[in-house]
């Protein structure tokens, strides 16, 4: 053996783990450290304008939290949010999806112009609703005026409405994507064969065109809900969590403790309840993906 | 008898073409107007931008484009403090954002792809935990590491630094760019890249002269969409930033609540500020799914 061979197969043994290390170190250095640094920070009291040092109270944070009455209506605010916005989102992904699947011409286009809203910035979003949804001088709430006949103040009236109608808007081509994704992988000849048979709608549906979709579909809830549990530019730019804090959704009020109040024990503690509540979710989803 | 039913089944394709595009030409304004909207008031007077009802039909200006650059503070001074802010000196925001977006993804693009090479081709011990350890981050909300990172930065003088700011979208991204680029590497053949090395080529050659150049368009699209992930972000800008660092999103958000803006002049800048978005949704259609979801579902045709 020469030595260039061994110089060689040495250099392929460490290659690998050299290229993952950068990458590895940075990842671990942004998700452990900050996380075990909040999580220590959640046991403790402590005010970064009153300044001193930081008093050890154990759980009280955690205690308080929960048993806080408005802490409590800030998790249904943003689970009807959630709940809103992300079926609401899928049924309009559906159609759509069920729209595009048809051959047409120009259909490649309006894909691309339907998809438009997914890369638009979440600031630039919230602030142009904010345009749109104006009492006085917005174009939705001109039309509002038109269909019922009277001034609507929409995001004075209903907030609630206007952020779910923001985020439907935003986020129903990605619902779309997925399930037409979905739809494009059902074999052509079952698609077929089930004509011949001539299955019923319902039938089709619940035999050829289901059981392909579904693990898309639980994906793109998954994702969805994710996302919409941690919605935070859109609203915080639209409403900035009112009027009062009726659109005040859980990372809103984190942001507000944490950084308007300076509370910033009883910040952390809250955000690892929000971060325990959203692995939770995340492993039921995957499991019940895993299951079909 | 044929004839007729002939006749039926045509009359039925018409009706259904017709429901095909009607409801094309629905979804197509349903998503597009917020965004014409947008781009026309930027083109609107400020008179015309307040007008009610909302004007349809105007003459276009390009007046507020302009303002967002070249309107300096003394000929505005009688106009509202926020606008004063706003008109003098987008252009440090455009410019601060450009810099924070490129030397991020530079560097994030480099380290990801060198990890995902390794990861879809060597395989190295724990791949795979190590693979859902970094997917795991995509879950993380934002806010709750946003507490630590704050007085990290605080207290390491990161604050309102272009590097602080270039450090936390590098890391932040670099779970993007591995599984993504990961996607592409695993659709690659390796078999001359197996051969090259049995035959005792150097690996760091094999990477960049045979890997390299066959995941190119990959490439292209994942920086597409690291561009886009950091030039919308908003959080971290909001609370990490202050004028000197302050990127396009924080100075957009500033505008909230203020009565007498100018919306045109608004418009503007958030027409040229979701211009890139505008244009990469048309380069990246192919890989949008596959974008929005760290390259694990592989998307439509």
């Amino acid at each position: 053996m020469t030595s260039q061979a061994t110089t060689g197969s040495r250099l392929v043994r460490i290659f690998p783990i050299l290229l993952i290390l950068p990458a590895v170190a940075l990842v671990t250095f942004l998700v452990i450290f900050p996380l075990i640094w909040a999580l220590g920070l959640s046991f403790y009291s402590y005010n970064v304008i009153r300044g001193g040092a930081p008093i050890f109270i154990g759980v009280e944070n955690y205690y308080r939290l929960l048993n806080s009455l408005d802490v409590w209506r800030r998790f249904v605010l943003t689970g009807q949010f959630v709940f809103y916005a992300v079926s609401i989102e899928f049924l309009i992904g559906f159609g759509l999806a069920h729209l595009f699947y048809n051959q047409f011409r120009g259909r490649r286009l309006a894909i691309t112009l339907v998809t438009t809203p997914l890369l638009v910035a979440p600031v630039a979003v919230g602030i142009f609703h904010r345009y749109l949804f104006d009492a006085t001088f917005g174009i939705y709430s001109y039309i509002a005026q038109l269909i019922t006949g009277q001034p609507v103040k929409i995001l004075s009236q209903y907030p609630m409405f206007a952020i779910v109608f923001m985020d439907v808007w935003q986020w129903s081509p990605f619902m779309m994507l997925f399930i037409l994704a979905g739809l494009e992988a059902i074999p052509k000849h079952m698609l077929e064969s089930s004509e011949i048979d001539r299955l019923s709608m319902l039938a089709k549906f619940r035999y050829v065109i289901w059981p392909t979709i579904r693990p898309l579909v639980a994906l793109a809830l998954l994702f969805r809900t994710m996302d919409a549990f941690r919605t935070f530019d859109t609203i915080f730019t639209l409403t900035e969590g009112g009027p009062g804090t009726a659109t005040e959704v859980l990372s809103i009020q984190i942001y507000r403790i944490a950084f308007q109040f300076f509370r910033t024990g009883e910040a952390a503690a809250l955000a690892f309840i929000f971060l325990v509540i959203i692995v939770l979710l995340t492993n039921i989803y995957l499991r019940l993906a895993r299951r079909e | 008898m044929a004839n007729l039913r002939n006749n039926r089944r045509g009359r039925r394709k018409i009706v259904k073409t017709t429901l095909i595009y009607l409801s094309t030409i629905i979804a197509v304004i349903f998503f597009i107007f917020p965004i014409y909207w947008l781009v026309a008031t930027s083109l609107k007077t400020r008179a015309q931008a307040f007008s009610t009802p909302p004007l349809f039909v105007w003459e276009p200006t390009f007046r507020n484009f302009i303002d967002i650059f070249l309107k300096r503070q003394t000929e505005i001074e009688a106009i509202t403090g926020q606008e004063l802010e706003l008109a003098t000196g987008a252009e440090i925001f455009f410019y601060n954002s450009f810099v924070v977006t490129f030397s991020s993804i530079a560097i994030a693009t480099v380290i990801g792809v060198l990890a995902a090479y390794s990861f879809s081709r060597y395989k190295p011990a724990g791949t795979s935990t190590l693979m859902f350890f970094i997917l795991s981050t995509r879950m993380l909300p934002a806010i709750v590491v946003a507490i630590p990172i704050y007085f990290f930065y605080r207290s390491l003088g990161l604050y309102n630094t272009y590097i602080g700011l270039i450090l936390l979208y590098t890391m932040f991204n670099l779970p993007f760019a591995v599984w993504m680029m990961k996607s592409f590497f695993d659709e690659v053949p390796r078999d001359i890249e197996q051969a090259a090395l049995v035959d005792g080529s150097n690996p760091v050659k094999v990477f960049y002269k045979i890997a390299l150049p066959q995941v190119l368009v990959g490439l292209g699209a994942t920086i597409g969409f690291l561009i886009i992930n950091v030039w919308n972000e908003f959080l971290f800008a909001l609370l990490l930033t202050e004028r000197a660092t302050r990127t396009v999103p924080v100075m957009i958000a500033g505008t909230r609540g203020e009565v007498g803006i100018n919306w045109g002049l608004i418009a503007a800048i958030e027409t040229l500020y979701i211009l890139p978005a505008l244009v990469l949704i048309f380069l990246l259609q192919r890989f949008l799914l596959r974008g929005m979801t760290f390259g694990t579902v592989r998307g439509v045709k």
